[in-house]
């Protein structure tokens, strides 16, 4: 089925079957790291179940010379090491797709396809006579088929073995077992298979300086050099990695060199609750403080949300979002907590919401919303999701410019207090709706007040006057459009279109390749990349400025869309639903589809069309 | 409620501390309560302590939930900030105000349905964590503000105003207080200051998590016959295990006690912590036996009092974490953040 002609050269998928717990991670994260390594783009997708041990998971490697990062339809390769999900492994191959699985055992001829290429290994066999142990029997599977892969795709080898010397340092004994298995593969592939095979890699130039992260890790990461100092948490996936990421970089960054004393302090308390209410009082008490959770520790959070709201106090919540509502598909990826994280909590509130999208955004936005929250003395909430959050994406390099300060806003010292007649904490001294606050402490007359989620008066004296109550709550409504001119600006695309395309988060990710592919069709669009809510001007004249607006999400209702319509107060009809919300990230080919489909359907013609 | 407007000048003859302060500069603003209310003695209390042990009045975070109680950071140290958080939680942000700065002593005041019911969770968990601060229960054993229902506290068998029975096991925060790692634990009556400024005052003074449990009857839902929370259950079954005074120079306070057994414990501080055992068995350095004889007193319908619990080497959260002296609201970019050059190197890694 192979000819010369139709080679695939850096441009696949390639997707191993797995069983939980059975030690894959590793050799799958060696073969996406040692293309990345070889200058090609890829990104990864580890689709793994709430569970220990024992159930199905995949890992998907998209390669893809240009760039293309998004999740792309359809298997090209299929490692198949899961006896459970065979059958579905199989079918999940696109025509012309190569099967690779262990032999060693012969399979049902009733399970394979006639228009797959089938490549099977007799690894368990390999590794019998080779080893002697059977816990290392079954462990070197997975480096014996990353061995196979080098050789059917012609992967450089010594980039692998310099990885397993790498990873397996101070475990010497462990290096040379990993090697040998390593060639047991790669040798078997060249000697008895059909090597290369039609899809191959090759060293290219397309990676550049960028660096291959996942977002959890650049989160905690920006938040160490954001200056947060006080990190309180409560385990849930798939946010966990943020805190653990933030306690290892601090472990090596925030030491005292004389004392070895933490310039840090992080707790993991006993409810979602506690996190917040620690972030809460630490902000209050003049501490950068932030916490991170998933869906269900929104829902938590939001009594004390509304408090933070309200009382005017500083709080950073990461959201790594994943299938809700409830428990929901706790592993798989999602961007539907919008709405509840938008205006968490009862009466009149709402929330700053931050969307990354690359590892480069949850480093930047860590130390901006930090930023945002002291400098809007409210909480900010940063909307990343499991799909950004826990598989390694290709990024720009982190970059810090030493002469930054962090923005700690309106904070009066002694000094400033010393020189007041008098203070009152909500007073809108600026017209910027954002009054002065004063940390514990400071000064010993002058400055201290009482905060409550009460109502109270701009003197912060308790009042249920309706005056001063209006006036307050009119205040934050002014807040509120400040914090429209502070938060990120939108990216936009102009391509003198009058129908846009409106994306955020990881829905940017498919976009490029999504445009392409619509353009291919005819089909251009101008492009409107929201980094943050509130909406800005410039989103709010995007939407006004064109007659349809696709807006692509990663949720059933179509929540970003909801809040357009809701605080840009527009025609819903203009607004037209992109979604996916089945738990994988949103596709090129799908967002391509939906689009197409709109303009065939509605008649509407086409670029090409109307030149021609 | 009581509403008299206090007078701005301090009278002549008030007393000056050793910073030169008198108790009006430790006072809040007037209390809201009602007349009578036991929370207001147990401010009263607070105010003493501060002002006796020349604290600076504007060195506090005072940080409380929702209820009567919670109203109470008002009354006191108007010079420190108070925060008024929500219903149950006082602790988790009085957990973040330490951490943000341990320089600043705190003190957290809750209620029975603050810490027994909604925030029984997190009543828990701050003493398990060991953060330094006084955490004080006016405990009423009922729902004031919200016009009379049992809490969690009310014992089993005492009724309400109507006369209903309370059906349920009471919760004992004074034992749980001393199974979870409470390095301070008392329990005292809001209507006897002599036994309770002393105790604050000590509380004050311990470096960890000092838990007060503060019997304070509501005068409007449960000082009734038939309640064991009212100033007449109180007082008829009160037994005091330790009384404690504060010695922090001469002369001695020694005069207001009755003869026991006593004990001095030296202070971080240099200070003195001087017992008068009333039972001259008991031993407040001995966390179980002071467990079981808070149980057993209960059992006979008791009310123990007095210091029942006081580790003489404790060890806080900051200790537990290893954090820097200074306070971390302090750490400026400097300390804070590790700069271009090592973020260059950290990139690396990831390639």
């Amino acid at each position: 089925m192979k000819s010369a002609n139709d080679i695939m050269l850096n441009d696949f998928v390639i997707r191993f079957a797995n069983v939980n717990g059975s030690g894959s991670a590793s050799a799958n994260g060696m073969f996406a790291k040692a293309l990345f390594r070889m200058g090609i783009p890829v990104s990864t997708r580890n689709i793994f179940p709430s569970n220990i041990e024992g159930l199905p998971t995949w890992f998907e490697v998209r390669v893809n010379d240009r760039g293309y990062l998004g999740r792309r339809e359809g298997v090209d390769i299929m490692v198949a090491m899961n006896a459970e999900t065979f059958e579905e492994d199989v079918n999940s191959l696109l025509p012309g797709g190569y099967l690779v699985y262990d032999n060693s055992k012969e399979l049902p001829k009733s399970l394979l396809r006639p228009d797959i290429n089938l490549i099977g290994v007799p690894i368990s066999t390999m590794l019998l006579s080779e080893f002697s142990i059977q816990k290392q029997r079954n462990l070197f599977k997975n480096i014996t088929y990353l061995g196979v892969l080098a050789g059917l795709i012609n992967i450089e080898f010594e980039i692998i073995t310099g990885m397993v010397s790498t990873q397996y340092k101070g475990k010497d004994d462990l290096i040379e077992p990993n090697i040998r298995a390593l060639e047991i593969g790669r040798n078997y592939a060249l000697k008895y298979l059909d090597a290369p095979i039609r899809f191959q890699v090759k060293r290219s130039d397309k990676v550049g300086d960028k660096i291959f992260v996942e977002g959890n890790e650049a989160a905690g990461l920006g938040a160490v050099y954001g200056g947060a100092s006080v990190c309180a948490w409560y385990p849930i996936t798939p946010s966990t990695s943020v805190a653990e990421a933030f306690e290892k970089h601090a472990n090596k960054l925030r030491i005292d060199l004389e004392t070895g004393d933490k310039n840090f302090a992080i707790i993991q308390v006993e409810d979602e609750l506690a996190a917040i209410g620690v972030v809460i009082g630490a902000a209050w008490n003049g501490a950068r403080a932030f916490t991170t959770t998933s869906g269900p520790g929104i829902s938590l959070m939001s009594e004390f949300l509304g408090l933070a709201y309200f009382a005017e106090i500083p709080a950073v919540v990461w959201d790594i979002q994943r299938s809700g509502p409830s428990t929901g598909m706790p592993t798989r990826t999602q961007q539907s907590d919008l709405i509840g994280a938008a205006y968490a909590s009862h009466g009149d509130t709402k929330h700053p919401l931050l969307f990354p999208t690359t590892p480069k955004d949850c480093f930047d936005f860590a130390n901006l919303s930090l930023d945002l929250a002291d400098r809007a003395q409210t909480p900010v909430l940063v909307m990343s999701d499991l799909e950004l959050g826990m598989n390694q994406n290709l990024s720009d390099p982190f970059k810090w410019d030493d002469s930054a300060k962090y923005d700690r806003g309106k904070v009066l010292s002694a000094e400033d207090l010393e020189k007041l007649d008098s203070f009152g904490r909500y007073l809108d001294v600026d017209g910027d709706g954002i009054g002065y606050r004063t940390l514990p402490g400071t000064h010993e007359e002058k400055g201290s007040f009482f905060t409550r989620g009460t109502s109270r008066d701009e003197y912060a004296v308790y009042t249920e006057s309706p005056e001063a109550y209006e006036r307050n709550m009119k205040r934050l409504e002014k807040k509120w459009e400040t914090i429209k001119t502070l938060v990120p600006e939108a990216l936009i695309t102009m391509n003198g279109s009058r129908m846009g395309v409106l994306y955020y988060g990881t829905t940017a990710l498919p976009m490029p390749e999504a445009l392409d592919l619509l353009a291919e069709d005819g089909i251009i669009l101008d492009q409107c990349h929201v980094r943050a809510f509130p909406f800005g001007a410039e989103v709010s004249k995007f939407v006004a400025d064109h007659e349809i607006i696709f807006v692509v999400e990663q949720n059933r209702d179509g929540q970003m869309r909801t809040l357009l319509i809701n605080e840009l107060e527009v025609d819903p009809a203009k607004m037209r639903k992109v979604l996916y919300y089945a738990g994988l990230s949103i596709s090129a080919n799908n967002i391509h589809r939906q689009i197409s489909e709109y303009f065939d359907q509605n008649n509407i013609a086409k670029v090409s069309e109307v030149k021609s | 409620m009581t509403f008299v407007a206090k007078p701005q000048i301090h009278h002549p003859s008030l007393r000056r501390n050793d910073l030169g302060l008198t108790r009006r500069d430790y006072e809040g603003s007037v209390s809201t309560l009602c007349a009578g209310c036991g929370h207001d003695s147990v401010s009263a209390s607070v105010v003493q302590a501060c002002a006796e042990l020349s604290l600076p009045p504007h060195r506090f975070v005072k940080v409380s939930g929702i209820g009567c109680s919670s109203k109470t950071p008002s009354y006191f140290l108007n010079k420190s900030h108070g925060f008024n958080s929500v219903h149950g939680r006082m602790p988790s942000v009085m957990t973040g105000a330490n951490l943000a700065n341990r320089d600043l002593m705190g003190i957290g005041v809750s209620g029975d349905g603050d810490s027994a019911s909604i925030g029984l969770g997190q009543f828990a968990h701050i003493v398990r964590r060991r953060i330094n601060m006084l955490y004080l229960v006016d405990n009423n054993g009922t729902y004031g503000l919200t016009k009379g229902q049992f809490s969690a506290t009310n014992d089993k068998g005492s009724t309400s105003k109507k006369g209903i029975p309370n059906l349920y096991e009471p919760i004992d925060l004074v034992s749980m207080a001393l199974q979870l790692g409470a390095s301070f634990v008392a329990r005292s009556f809001s209507g006897d200051k002599k036994q309770l400024v002393p105790l604050i005052k000590a509380a004050l003074k311990h470096k960890g998590m000092a838990f007060i449990d503060v019997i304070s009857p509501c005068v409007a839902f449960n000082n009734h016959v038939g309640s064991t929370k009212s100033y007449e259950f109180t007082r008829d079954h009160l037994d005091t295990a330790v009384n404690a005074d504060l010695i922090l120079t001469s002369p001695e306070v020694t005069a207001d006690y009755e003869e026991g057994a006593r004990e001095d414990v030296a202070m971080p501080d240099g200070s003195t912590l001087r017992l008068y055992k009333l039972d001259a068995d008991y031993d407040p350095h001995d966390r179980v036996g002071a467990l079981n004889y808070v149980q057993k007193m209960q059992e006979e319908g008791t009310v123990v009092t007095g210091l029942l619990y006081v580790d003489t080497d404790p060890v806080e959260c900051h200790d537990i974490m290893g954090t820097v002296k200074t306070p971390l609201a302090e750490l400026t970019e400097k300390e804070l953040c590790p700069g271009s050059k090592v973020l260059d190197s950290i990139n690396k890694s990831f390639r």
